[in-house]
């Protein structure tokens, strides 16, 4: 028997709220089914189960809100059941939940397993010291919300006692930010909007008091890769075809394996590169607000394949019907203010990633190369980097080889 | 009253020879030359030549002949020049000093004092630099200490001696100069406990003999930053004085062990050992060593103090323990 847990979708996520289950008890799944439908604050979300099996029992039932890391639903392989003790009968009435002994059949494999969330990587046993862990459990503090700041980024005592103190105090403080929204009748999607608010001005806030940004921008002329699109897109039929977006992704990932320090995440006072390009999409909500789903190894994509996962996204971003994958943490983000008709965005560092890459409008510019002076489409990119994980140096060979893929587009 | 490392020494000496007639000390040059380090420089005169035994350059018969001593009733103090001469006593001491009495089934005490000089940082090289206290320790049966202070200078002897077992003293070379104020009527201490030399709540540094002064200057310097280190002086080595670790971890939840001897099966590997068998619940970081680099002691001043602990890296491995602090 195997535990299906509240995945943590997104580094900032503590809790969800069950609100649509989409098996039943006895309904067999196999690996990447939707069982679930979470609300994250953020979004609703649809969450895979990674392990094939039968739910054996729904222990949280819809409507509940528990923390990451609760266990949802116990699965039994489908093998035991097949080999339970009932093999003629047809249709028999579903066991009452046991507790089997003997051998564990492997564990449930989630995006996040134990109930390891927010600021320490997800996946990685959280490090703390044993007096910190000692005085977590005597204040019932979830270790797995705490920043560390000791040796190798290890929870100590002191951070233990801030996060019990902090989280002593917000109720008091909050109300006064969200208590004018919600003493109007409120609707469900503008509860969500406000969540979503709150959730943006937590991250906004913290990246802008924690992480010295440093701001590099460059002008590229995108001549070269327009004319390729246009080319490439005479080729495709006109549900396939191209837009400039997913090559400026591409170019961002190329751009990132010159400048690996980029790409990753600052925690507990170290740089811990990522495993692969992931890229956070900026994408705003148009109720306002916004969200960040991930594209996932962009650097091992190609342009055409990115153009189709990019407009899923969108689509269902928009919708609200993102699903765990798409919220898995993304190593590096990129804001395009293009299409409002912005030159230039500075985009601001989402934690605990180092970097974001932003792009502004394709206009027409004066262009002066090799002693002439021309008319170009050009575009400004930005790099916001954090300078604790990395220096200009590295923000400028990001950008450098983002303007040769752009300008050399077929070896993209 | 001020005075000197080297003179609280000599002041134990000659209050142990006036005490009990049953003392003596041998050793090499103790006599006409006045020691290597000049510590019984007068004794010969003042005590003659009986009880101020100059012998000869073979430390297996003399502490061979100091553990006889002792088992026919004297209070030997034999002085083996440095410890890096001790290896060749090294089957006197480990075979018979530490195992005599139980060999004998409790019959024969062995009341022998054994004074050497130990460490570097004086540029003579790799064989006469060495830091063994640490291997000594290992033993049981034997008593192990190190003063790092004038009183202890002063007054570990006189106990040592009373101790029917046998104790080693081991005297840094880097400490003989050391000057300071002595009380006049300074006499013998304890050779059980460890003491706080400096309180603080932030970290403990645990030492011991010429390694104190750097940590003393270490937490000098880590006050200016706003941490407190409390600095335990271990003062006994064999056995370790467990309970005043513990309670100093416990006041501070970080441990920095400073150690001259090698990092390898050291001190202090055993004494992060214990805290973490021990005070593992109290421990807000891993425990931190700063010991002497592993490579032979080199020559040159500048090499020579790169390999040892220094003042800086004690300040580093504290806050280092401090995290981000």
């Amino acid at each position: 028997m195997s535990e299906f847990r509240m995945p943590s979708l997104g580094a900032d996520m503590d809790y969800g709220t069950v609100i649509e289950w989409r098996v039943a008890e006895g309904d067999r799944v196999r690996r990447g089914d939707v069982v679930l439908l979470v609300d994250t604050e953020k979004a609703e979300i649809e969450v895979e189960i990674w392990e094939d099996g039968v739910v054996e029992h729904i222990q949280v039932p819809a409507g509940q809100k528990v923390p990451v890391g609760t266990v949802l639903a116990t699965l039994r392989p489908e093998a035991a059941q097949a080999g339970a003790a009932m093999p003629a009968a047809p249709a028999p009435p579903a066991p009452p939940p046991r507790i089997e002994k003997g051998p564990e059949p492997a564990r449930a494999v989630l995006p996040a397993p134990a109930p390891v969330s927010a600021p320490q990587e997800p996946g990685r046993r959280v490090h703390a010291t044993p007096l910190a862990r000692r005085i977590a459990a005597e204040l019932g503090v979830e270790l797995a919300s705490v920043v560390g700041t000791g040796i190798e980024g290890a929870i100590q005592a002191e951070d233990v006692r801030r996060a019990a103190s902090a989280r002593g105090a917000p109720p008091r403080e909050t109300p006064a930010v969200s208590a004018a929204p919600e003493e109007r009748p409120s609707t469900p999607q503008a509860e969500r909007r406000a969540a979503v608010r709150r959730r943006i001005a937590e991250a906004m806030e913290r990246s802008k008091r924690e992480i010295p940004h440093y701001y590099l921008q460059t002008e590229v002329d995108v001549g070269r890769a327009l004319a390729w699109l246009e080319a490439e897109n005479l080729k495709r039929p006109v549900t396939e075809r191209l837009l400039l977006a997913p090559l400026l992704l591409k170019a961002v990932a190329r751009g990132v394996t010159a400048a690996p320090e980029l790409n990753g995440h600052w925690v507990g006072g170290a740089f811990r590169p990522g495993a692969g390009v992931h890229v956070g999409v900026v994408i705003s909500l148009r109720g306002g607000g916004l969200l960040i789903p991930t594209l996932r190894d962009v650097d091992r994509k190609g342009v055409g394949e990115l153009m189709g996962e990019l407009r899923d996204l969108t689509q269902r971003a928009r919708q609200g019907r993102l699903r765990g994958a798409d919220v898995s943490e993304a190593t590096i983000s990129v804001t395009n203010l293009g299409d409002t008709g912005v030159e230039t965005v500075f985009g601001i560092i989402y934690p605990p990633q180092v970097a974001i890459v932003g792009f502004g409008r394709v206009t027409e510019r004066p262009w002066a190369e090799d002693g002439l002076l021309g008319v170009r489409p050009a575009l400004t990119v930005t790099l916001s980097a954090d300078h604790r994980a990395s220096d200009g140096q590295a923000g400028a060979r990001l950008l450098a080889e983002l303007t040769r893929v752009l300008r050399d587009p077929e070896r993209a | 009253m001020k005075t000197t490392y080297r003179e609280a020494l000599r002041a134990a000496l000659r209050d142990a020879l006036a005490r009990d007639p049953r003392v003596f000390l041998m050793g090499e040059d103790v006599g006409r030359y006045g020691g290597c380090y000049a510590v019984s420089r007068g004794l010969l005169d003042e005590f003659g030549p009986e009880r101020i035994r100059d012998t000869p350059l073979s430390e297996s018969a003399f502490v061979g002949a100091g553990i006889g001593a002792a088992l026919g009733g004297m209070r030997p103090i034999v002085e083996i020049m440095t410890v890096n001469f001790s290896l060749l006593a090294l089957d006197q001491l480990v075979n018979n000093a530490a195992t005599l009495l139980h060999m004998s089934g409790g019959q024969l005490a062995v009341p022998l004092v054994v004074r050497m000089t130990t460490g570097a940082g004086r540029q003579l090289a790799a064989q006469h630099s060495h830091s063994l206290e640490g291997w000594f320790a290992h033993v049981p049966g034997l008593r192990i200490v190190a003063p790092a202070t004038l009183e202890d200078a002063r007054g570990m002897l006189w106990t040592a001696l009373e101790d029917p077992d046998p104790v080693l003293i081991f005297e840094h070379n880097g400490l003989y100069a050391m000057e300071g104020e002595l009380d006049e009527d300074a006499g013998p201490v304890d050779i059980d406990r460890a003491q706080v030399r400096r309180a603080g709540g932030d970290v403990s540094l645990v030492t011991y003999g010429g390694t104190l002064p750097k940590t003393l200057a270490a937490a000098e310097q880590l006050a200016g930053q706003g941490v407190e280190a409390e600095v335990l002086d271990l003062r006994t080595l064999r056995p370790l004085d467990e309970a005043a670790i513990f309670a100093s971890v416990a006041r501070t939840h970080r441990a920095v062990v400073v150690d001259e001897g090698w990092r390898s099966g050291s001190l202090s590997a055993e004494i992060a050992a214990r805290i973490q068998e021990r005070a593992f619940f109290e421990l807000d970081a891993p425990v931190q060593r700063v010991c002497t680099e592993e490579v032979p002691i080199p020559y040159p001043r500048h090499l020579e103090e790169a390999a040892l602990p220094q003042v800086a890296d004690v300040v580093e491995a504290a806050r280092r323990a401090l995290g981000a602090r």
